[in-house]
């Protein structure tokens, strides 16, 4: 990468803590490559972090979710805080590469000191929302963004995925598109803290509407009932509305301590997911150095079965293991 | 893991004929890049902003409306003014060769004109891309 | 099957395994499988097998009569050449007025005018997203004061005019009526056109402003008015020339622009008029690209579909209701910025193709577009091209040629009956407008153009001089240019505008224009009284704007 460039006396951490968006950038691009050195900025940074509020929005394609956030965009500017976005689109699984297409609905924003947006592809990393958007969320915490709002793909895992990075999690229906499917999904229904209903100008929006309030109804949530805000991005209906419980979430976590909570099971989480992918690769390394493809080709040749394969692989990188030497 | 490079695809100035840029922006995919595509009517301060925004390693624009000399130069220059040189800047469209040396010489690295294969626009940026 | 058939089903049969598989087995054909440009399969040989369904009265019937497969008119160009005529227009009013008064004085009846995209998209030359656009690809209109000046000297009794210009075209159309009545010519003498088809923008060109629902208004607010006030012009040019443009096939050509003109219709009646009362001016416009055979196809097929819509979904009554009268363009994008002179050839095809096809009007493209704006000498081998066609080749001395050979008749069904079921997967969705919202037509677009460029990227289509043929150090041909002082002077010429003109007056027929928008009320009476106090074409807009917003585009990969 092409920072030395711009690299002089000061450090990245500060630049990045005196609003220079290139730099901030730059780093994004070395915590979405898992590159230590931006890990080591993060490390820097890590003590100004824990300031900003962060929103999950997860949905079907096709529910507007890119013209819903740039309208939260517009209305979070309008009540004057800055914002950052995070746009998560699917990388293909073919190719590697991704088009990422949810900024064009937000490019408006594009000269806004204010705003910052930036998308990224899944890269087809194990648990499909990233942990480089975790920690691309806490920079951009970091850099001072009080709102830091992260868009989903809306299919497969990533929808659940979100829930190990937000505080809130939205979760955008749209009447149309097989309304029944979409709101019973498994999972979908418990990881919302607020249900929009975007296009409510459309027919069958009103069936949206009563079909979630009374499976929530059905559901346990604790002293939060999440509330079903009907939208429509287009004409900005619904928008406020939308921002308001978005704060009046953020509120009830924190006058019921469970921000704290929320916060620490995700950072769990985090430090157990990043362990698990360094010994991954650990042990990819391994036998990779001390067998090359030896070991495929007695596996394709049945020359050994994959169980004991994985378990001599196992006991072998144990063996030379420091932190588990004392075994 | 092998990074992919980021590249930004826009359509400065009012022209909506996007089919090129699309396409282009589709065979790059295919190619296993990552693409920004950022829509019609983009100012280049816009374009320049989301790229920097977007840590891309490449900016391509697309234009037939004939705006080229106005609209190409001003990306560039937005880009010198915000110390980004170091991104890579391609254009395409309906561009007359006697335009082509002014371009280059206000820092767009290649033109390409239609015709041209998305294949070579592609070899073209995964020679110049430096990481 | 009749007796006669089945002979002949089986001496094909014959055929095939004898000497075909004979030769085949000798000297393998060139390709495995043979398709049209479109990609649609294409047989070794056509014969009345093919078209034993064909019912000769019902499907085809006599030029002039449902379902007008053989064409609008009962002598066709026998009685009348279709109407010539090249868009063209740049720079500033003065120098487009030279260009059509010498076009006038050469013969020409109808002008064609190109507009800037700055016109095209509502905003006036000093606009900042207009910099570097003025005067680029067409004239710039940014008030009555440069209409005056493009038609000066042209009596509009006499000449019809056709307008490219479609999100903004309820404003042309009022600069071009209150301009005749200050030439002293009554609106209903007024004859022309203005594209105004809105939704092809959204999918395909891109000039839009308004969403849907407000553009849907203003489209059928024209209808009303010129049903009243101007009943000789053309209200709305539905385009699939531009569709066809971004990448499509054929038959979603046909498909997408009819299913645009349902929408259109669906719209004015909704809005309580009666569909004898505007569809006998509502006017089509197809592109014509390289596949001969194909196109001729397409534009019977489409021709045939369209009396079928309007007569058995519409319940259309006059006969003029039922007629698809098209202008062709030939294909843009088919044109080859390599060898730039090849384009002659492949113009005349496609011309040709047009012609067989039965179109009403016709634009030649000139083989530099690919390069830049066409210079006069291109021009004028792109007029000798369609002349040439016209009154050498013989093609117009007898209605509908092909008709009746077994491959086009077997195309033309294909066709027809591949866009019904599109169409039929378009309601579904909604109607076009719906469709487009989802992203559908511009998904199926999309991904016609994109198997298309890897076609030739894969050799597996050849285009002569691209990717095959190709010659090393090609010499340039001299190109047109635009000067870059058009924008400084029409931002001049605007800025005294705005200080000549009685302000307050402009203000309050704006404010007036407003009120209208935030009701249901037609709004070319009030668009029209702004015009007259020379509110520029951006504050109108402006106006609209406020009141409609702004469409979105869907993004669609």
């Amino acid at each position: 990468m092409t920072t030395s460039s711009t690299h002089n006396q000061t450090s990245w951490a500060q630049r990045i803590l005196d609003g220079d968006r290139r730099s901030l950038a730059q780093v994004i691009s070395l915590l979405e490559n898992q590159e230590q050195e931006g890990f080591n900025i993060l490390k820097e940074l890590y003590p100004h972090t824990g300031q900003a509020h962060i929103i999950g929005l997860t949905g079907p394609p096709g529910a507007g979710k890119s013209s819903l956030v740039d309208r939260m965009i517009q209305e979070i500017r309008t009540r004057g805080h800055k914002v950052a976005v995070v746009a998560v689109d699917p990388t293909s699984p073919f190719t590697g590469g991704a088009i990422l297409g949810d900024r064009i609905r937000m490019q408006r924003w594009a000269s806004d000191p204010g705003v910052y947006i930036r998308s990224m592809g899944t890269r087809g990393s194990l648990g499909g929302l990233a942990q480089a958007v975790y920690a691309t969320v806490q920079l951009l915490d970091a850099a001072g963004y009080p709102y830091v709002l992260v868009e989903t793909v809306g299919v497969g895992q990533s929808e659940v995925d979100i829930v190990q990075v937000a505080d809130t999690v939205v979760v955008v229906s749209v009447p149309g598109l097989g309304d029944d499917v979409q709101v019973s999904k498994a999972g979908i229904m418990e990881i919302g803290d607020i249900f929009a209903v975007n296009k409510a100008d459309l027919p069958g929006s009103q069936r949206v509407i009563i079909e979630l309030e009374s499976m929530l109804d059905l559901g346990s949530h604790g002293n939060w009932r999440p509330p079903v805000i009907p939208t429509v991005a287009t004409t900005n209906q619904g928008v406020s509305q939308l921002v308001t419980a978005i704060q009046d979430h953020y509120a009830f976590l924190k006058e019921n301590n469970l921000l704290m909570e929320k916060r620490l099971t995700r950072q769990k989480e985090s430090v157990l997911q990043r362990l698990t992918e360094r010994i991954r690769k650990d042990i990819t390394e391994l036998w990779t150095k001390e067998h090359g493809s030896q070991i495929w080709q007695d596996l394709a040749a049945k020359r050994i079965d994959p169980y004991t394969l994985e378990e001599q692989l196992y006991l072998n990188w144990k063996g030379g293991n420091t932190v588990d030497k004392k075994d | 893991m092998e990074r992919p490079i980021r590249v930004l695809i826009a359509k400065p100035g009012l022209d909506g004929h996007d089919r090129g840029a699309k396409v282009l922006a589709r065979a790059m995919r295919d190619a296993g890049m990552e693409v920004v595509y950022t829509g019609l009517r983009q100012t280049p301060q816009q374009i320049v902003e989301a790229a920097i925004q977007e840590d891309v390693d490449v900016i391509g624009l697309s234009c037939l409306s004939g705006a080229h000399n106005h609209l190409f130069p001003e990306v560039t220059r937005l880009l010198k003014e915000q110390n980004a040189t170091d991104i890579l800047v391609i254009g395409g469209g309906i561009i007359p060769e006697e335009d082509i040396p002014s371009l280059k010489a206000a820092g767009i690295s290649e033109i390409f004109t239609p015709g041209t294969p998305t294949s070579v626009a592609i070899d073209y940026i995964k020679e110049h891309v430096t990481k | 099957m009749t007796a006669d058939l089945k002979q002949l089903h089986a001496a094909r049969d014959a055929w095939e395994t004898g000497p075909v598989a004979k030769a085949t087995a000798r000297f393998p054909e060139r390709k495995k499988e043979f398709v049209t440009l479109s990609g649609a399969p294409v047989k070794r040989l056509y014969t009345p097998l093919d078209i034993a369904d064909l019912d000769y009265e019902n499907d085809l019937g006599f030029p002039g009569e449902y379902p007008f497969t053989r064409g609008i008119q009962p002598t066709m160009y026998r009685g009348r050449l279709w109407t010539m005529r090249q868009y063209a227009g740049f720079g500033t009013a003065e120098e487009s007025n030279k260009r059509y008064r010498y076009l006038l004085e050469q013969g020409q009846t109808g002008l064609s005018v190109a507009f800037d995209l700055p016109t095209q998209i509502g905003y006036d030359s000093d606009h900042p997203l207009a910099r570097g656009e003025v005067g680029k690809v067409g004239v710039a209109i940014d008030s009555l004061a440069d209409m005056e000046t493009l038609f000066a000297n042209i009596p509009l009794d006499k000449v019809s005019t056709s307008m490219t210009i479609n999100a903004p075209a309820a404003v042309l159309l009022a600069m071009y009526i209150v301009l005749a009545e200050k030439q002293g010519v009554p609106s209903d003498k007024l004859a022309g056109t203005i594209q105004n088809d809105i939704l092809k923008e959204y999918v395909a060109r891109g000039t839009y402003i308004f969403p849907p629902k407000p553009s849907m208004r203003l489209i059928t607010d024209i209808f009303a008015y010129c049903s009243a006030h101007v009943p000789k012009w053309n209200t709305i040019s539905i385009s699939g020339y531009h569709i066809r443009e971004a990448g499509c096939t054929a038959v979603q050509e046909v498909a997408f622009t009819l299913a645009d003109g349902i929408a259109y219709v669906e719209a004015a009646v909704k809005a309580g008029l009666d569909v004898d009362d505007f569809a006998p001016r509502l006017s089509f416009f197809f592109n014509a690209q390289m596949d001969l055979l194909e196109e001729v196809a397409k534009f019977r097929a489409a021709r045939r579909l369209w009396a079928r819509i309007m007569k058995d979904r519409f319940g259309a009554k006059n006969p003029r209701s039922l007629m698809l009268r098209f202008h062709t363009q030939t294909a843009g994008c088919a044109l080859t910025a390599q060898q730039p002179d090849n384009n002659i050839i492949r113009v005349t095809l496609q011309a040709l193709a047009a012609a067989l096809g039965g179109t009403q009007s016709l634009h030649t493209n000139s083989r530099d577009e690919a390069l830049s704006l066409p210079t006069q000498e291109s021009v004028t081998i792109a007029l000798r091209t369609q002349q040439i066609i016209a009154y050498e080749s013989g093609v117009t001395s007898t209605i509908d040629p092909l008709a009746g050979s077994y491959v086009v008749e077997s195309m033309t069904n294909q066709i027809e009956e591949a866009a019904v079921n599109y169409i039929k997967k378009i309601d579904e969705l909604g109607g076009a407008v719906a469709a487009i919202e989802q992203g559908f037509i511009q998904r199926e677009i999309q991904e016609s153009a994109y198997a298309y460029q890897k076609a030739v990227e894969s050799n597996y289509r050849i285009v002569v001089g691209v990717n095959k043929f190709q010659v090393e150090d090609e010499k340039l041909p001299e190109l047109l240019k635009v000067k870059p002082e058009v924008e400084e002077r029409q931002t001049a010429k605007l800025g005294e505008l705005r200080q000549k003109r009685d302000n307050t007056k402009t203000q309050a027929a704006l404010q007036q224009l407003r009120e209208t928008a935030q009701t249901d009320a037609n709004l070319m009476p009030a668009i029209i009284e702004a015009v007259r106090t020379y509110a520029t074409l951006g504050e109108i807009c402006d106006v609209l704007r406020q009141v409609f917003g702004e469409y979105e585009p869907s993004v669609i990969f």
